[in-house]
């Protein structure tokens, strides 16, 4: 069981609030990814939870249990760091034992969970070298290990993969997504990466300045960002934010498109521009068009391979069925 | 960066060395301080009263003090201008790539670690004895008179002395500061044709300046309170009687508690200026 | 040819760099030298530098006047003692500092160090004065505390900034993991920095050892270490030149050695961080 509930949380250090007043329920089982650009306040959102900061006012139930002013220890979750945080002295073997030891559990139902996670982990054979000897995504198998033997309520990752470079990192976020299929655990992950938030949660808290600026499915906060932020912040590459006339003809002070929603033609269309760069990744292009009135420069996503290069010039025809809308302050317009 | 619970823990772990130092330095400080305000002469009537101003005044004036503040100045200020200048110069050189680098850095620091009382014996009775010294043996070989040298050039023996002594530390630290220069540095400037004296004076010197002030400051602090090498070789004669070794000679020689205790707090009001210099290197050195 | 001049360069910074080295250990080498000697040879004239009788007897003749082995003993304990009791006091302090740092962490740690700037002819009375009361005088219990004082920030100091070079996120995934204060400390802090702890350890056993002022003002003959068996060398044992060498020789060479193998950890442990 891993339900865990904030109520009115605040953080602040001395006179500066990090963490305004804040509620969010977190449902057993849930895979939940905190995302925001850095300095948002994820990753204190995350130690708050986790116990290693106080909170300032409010209150964190696990599982139904006030667990504000409990010891990390005592909360029963398992954190993931960023830099792997392992015992640089112990062994793998002994690494992963640590909090069972500390628990003191009998020797045998340790020896057991190590080499079923060992086993789970890819790490049978690892199990008497160093930290030092392991290759990061090693390194980091063991932190994941570290914390399943404890079957904790909850698992917390704070960046784990952002140490790990881009082609382990694709690897690496399958196999918590498998984890947590597998071990059907609640899982609170921290990233600053919009694409790991979209691919690995079920639901997606979008923070910024410490505030809780959307919270939903991946899909719906593609679909139906509430403001302009969460809009820029999800997809790749950023929606285009339109303003001026063009967004006066819609009723709003900014409309968006993405730019995956924007057809090109060579002959005809509603905005006409010139192509500055033209990235040709072969699956995609990736156009970035100069000239259009309110936006500059407008990128557009193509599939596949087209002709465009730098100077041509070029049409542009959006997909007014996914454009959004936003007024003044930023909300969107349903 | 860190829960209440976390915070009240490492208060109570901190306790016992706050409370220890705190007890070394408020005791003797404030018995000194009362005592340098006291006529107090253990062997001749102990505690006969308040004193005022009288130690303060009787220490500043006497005859002995003035000398003994020019004795600490010179020392001072002779090994300081001995070490930092060599060096400097040694840093640079132990720098340079050779063979045995290793060997010769630790022919270089030894002294340091030899004991204070160990090394002036050494060089009182093995090299500056007037009739068996090594110094001696020296200047007879090149014809000349040997010099009784503790004597007749008091003050240059004990400076040479301590700043055998010194050199290593002074060594060590500006070579690794040397060390932590960036070669790239070097490189564009003798790609910008600066000859091998202006590289020095433009880039090395600016880049040892910090290193050079420390070691001037931590060699003050030590050098101001030097004993054992006095106290082996020329028992404050022949014009050696440094603050230290006048208020150590006041307090347990003659018994004099409350003069002596007034020189303490001059000796401590001292070293407070230089360690105050001292303490905003370190402390924004924290910071960094 | 840019080669051969490298070389050549190379050859004269080689040749210059031992003959300053040499110069500046020579006192050092000239002492062990003399200590081989015999009286005779050792006030000969000319000096003999490496061709005369190698003997042993100075070491014997010191050993058996002077009973050098209590004053190494009192050494031992005296640096040895001081510095163990200073670094069980010196580890949760440091720790605290580096892991829970707070407004006044600064302050207390320059406050710490500056206390190791007090002449300590300044304070050479009172604590005499409660030496005599405490009835600590010439014993080895009062040397270790006040050792252990004048060292404790210098310990404290050094093994702060070993720890903080540990990440505080692996104590935290200790707290994580249901390790207590204590447990964190012990299984994971500590053994993460026995190469801090132990240059630390050296290198207050060198500064102990060596120890000058109050080791000869507090001591008499049942607690003196070997600072105060050399002083007593100074008149007029001093005149025989092999004995006095191989006394010498006595009292350096173990911390000389250790010396060596510190000497990384000086500049850091000396300059207060101020040089890194």
């Amino acid at each position: 069981m891993g339900r865990i509930q904030l109520k009115q949380v605040k953080k602040s250090f001395g006179d500066v609030t990090v963490i305004p007043p804040l509620d969010l329920t977190i449902e057993d089982g849930e895979f939940t990814v905190f995302v925001g650009p850095s300095g948002c306040g994820k990753s204190t959102l995350l130690r708050l939870i986790a116990g290693l900061e106080d909170t300032t006012d409010g209150v964190i139930e696990i599982d139904g249990k006030d667990a504000t002013m409990l010891p990390p220890a005592k909360r029963s979750l398992a954190m993931v760091f960023q830099s792997y945080a392992l015992y640089p002295h112990m062994s793998v073997r002994k690494n992963i034992a640590f909090p069972m030891k500390m628990a003191g559990m009998d020797k045998a139902e340790q020896d057991k969970r190590i080499a079923s996670a060992a086993k789970a982990l890819n790490l049978t054979d690892y199990l008497d070298r160093r930290p030092g000897q392991l290759s990061g995504g090693q390194r980091q198998r063991v932190a994941i290990g570290r914390a399943i033997v404890r079957e904790p309520a909850a698992f917390l990752f704070d960046e784990p993969l952002s140490n790990l470079d881009a082609a382990l990192r694709v690897g690496m976020r399958m196999e918590i997504s498998e984890l947590h299929k597998k071990l059907d655990t609640t899982m609170i992950y921290v990233t600053h990466d919009q694409v790991e938030a979209m691919t690995m949660a079920d639901k997606i808290v979008v923070l910024h300045a410490g505030v809780i600026e959307q919270v939903g499915s991946p899909l719906e906060l593609y679909r139906n960002p509430r403001n302009k932020f969460v809009a820029g912040f999800i997809g790749s590459p950023r929606m285009n934010f339109i303003e001026g006339p063009e967004a006066a003809k819609h009723d709003a002070q900014t409309i968006g498109i993405r730019p995956e929603h924007i057809e090109v033609s060579t002959t005809e269309g509603l905005w006409q521009g010139r192509v500055g760069v033209a990235e040709h990744l072969g699956s995609d292009t990736f156009i970035h068009v100069h000239g259009v009135p309110g936006c500059d420069p407008m990128t557009v996503r193509v599939g596949g391979e087209i002709p465009v290069h730098h100077g041509d010039t070029v049409f542009l025809n959006p997909n007014l069925d996914h454009l959004h809308r936003f007024d003044a302050k930023g909300l969107r317009i349903q | 960066m860190a829960t209440q619970h976390s915070r009240s823990a490492a208060r109570l772990m901190m306790a016992p060395a706050v409370f220890l130092l705190l007890v070394w330095m408020l005791v003797p400080l404030s018995m000194t301080l009362w005592f340098s305000f006291r006529k107090y002469l253990p062997l001749r009537g102990g505690d006969l009263g308040w004193a005022g101003f009288d130690n303060y005044v009787r220490f500043v004036t006497s005859s002995s003090f003035w000398p003994s503040v020019m004795t600490t100045l010179m020392i001072v200020g002779g090994v300081l201008v001995v070490t930092v200048v060599l060096g400097v110069l040694l840093a640079i050189l132990l720098d340079q790539p050779m063979w045995g680098q290793g060997v010769v850095r630790i022919l270089v620091i030894a002294p340091f670690f030899v004991m204070p009382t160990v090394s002036a014996l050494v060089w009182k009775n093995m090299f500056m004895d007037p009739v068996n010294g090594l110094f001696a043996h020296l200047w007879k070989f090149f014809g000349a008179e040997p010099i009784a040298w503790l004597s007749e050039a008091s003050m240059q023996s004990l400076i040479m002395i301590v700043s055998w002594q010194w050199l290593p530390f002074a060594t060590l630290i500006l070579l690794t500061a040397i060390q932590s220069l960036d070669s790239e540095q070097l490189e564009a400037a003798e790609m910008d044709g600066a000859p091998p004296l202006a590289r020095f004076f433009h880039i090395i010197l600016p880049h040892l300046s910090r290193a050079i002030t420390v070691v001037i400051l931590i060699q003050t602090i030590f050098l101001l309170s030097i004993f054992a090498e006095i106290f082996v070789t020329t028992q404050g004669s022949f014009g050696t009687k440094t603050l230290t070794y006048l208020i150590f000679q006041r307090v347990l020689e003659s018994q004099n508690v409350g003069l002596g205790s007034a020189g303490g707090v001059y000796a401590i009001i001292l070293a407070n200026i230089v360690a105050l210099f001292l303490m905003r290197i370190v402390g924004k050195n924290l910071d960094a | 040819m840019a080669r051969a001049v490298k070389t050549q360069r190379k050859a004269i910074n080689t040749a210059l760099a031992w003959a300053v080295g040499l110069l500046i250990f020579f006192p050092i080498l000239w002492t062990i030298l003399t200590s081989f000697k015999t009286e005779a040879q050792a006030i000969s004239d000319p000096p003999v530098f490496l061709f005369f009788d190698w003997t042993l007897e100075n070491y014997a003749v010191v050993q058996e006047r002077s009973n050098y082995m209590r004053f190494l003993w009192n050494s031992v304990i005296i640096a040895g003692g001081s510095t163990i009791l200073g670094t069980i006091i010196a580890i949760p302090a440091a720790w605290s500092m580096a892991f829970v740092p707070s407004k006044r962490t600064k302050d207390i740690l320059l406050w710490m160090l500056s206390t190791k700037m007090l002449p300590a002819v300044g304070v050479l009375y009172p604590i005499y004065l409660l030496f005599i009361k405490l009835g600590w005088l010439d014993s080895r219990v009062g040397l270790i505390i006040v050792l252990m004082l004048i060292n404790l920030p210098i310990i404290v100091w050094m093994l702060y900034t070993y720890f903080r070079e540990i990440p505080g996120e692996i104590l935290e995934a200790a707290r994580m993991d249901g390790a207590s204060l204590r447990e964190e400390i012990l299984y994971v802090l500590t053994p993460m920095a026995v190469p801090g702890i132990a240059s630390t350890i050296l290198l207050n056993i060198i500064l102990a050892w060596n120890e000058p002022f109050w080791t000869l003002n507090l001591t008499a003959a049942k607690a003196a270490p070997l600072t105060a068996f050399i002083a007593s060398y100074s008149s007029p044992e001093g005149l025989f030149y092999a004995k006095l060498s191989a006394a010498s020789v006595m009292a350096i060479a173990p911390i000389l050695i250790m010396g060596w193998f510190s000497q990384k950890q000086l500049v850091r442990g000396l300059t207060f961080g101020a040089v890194k």
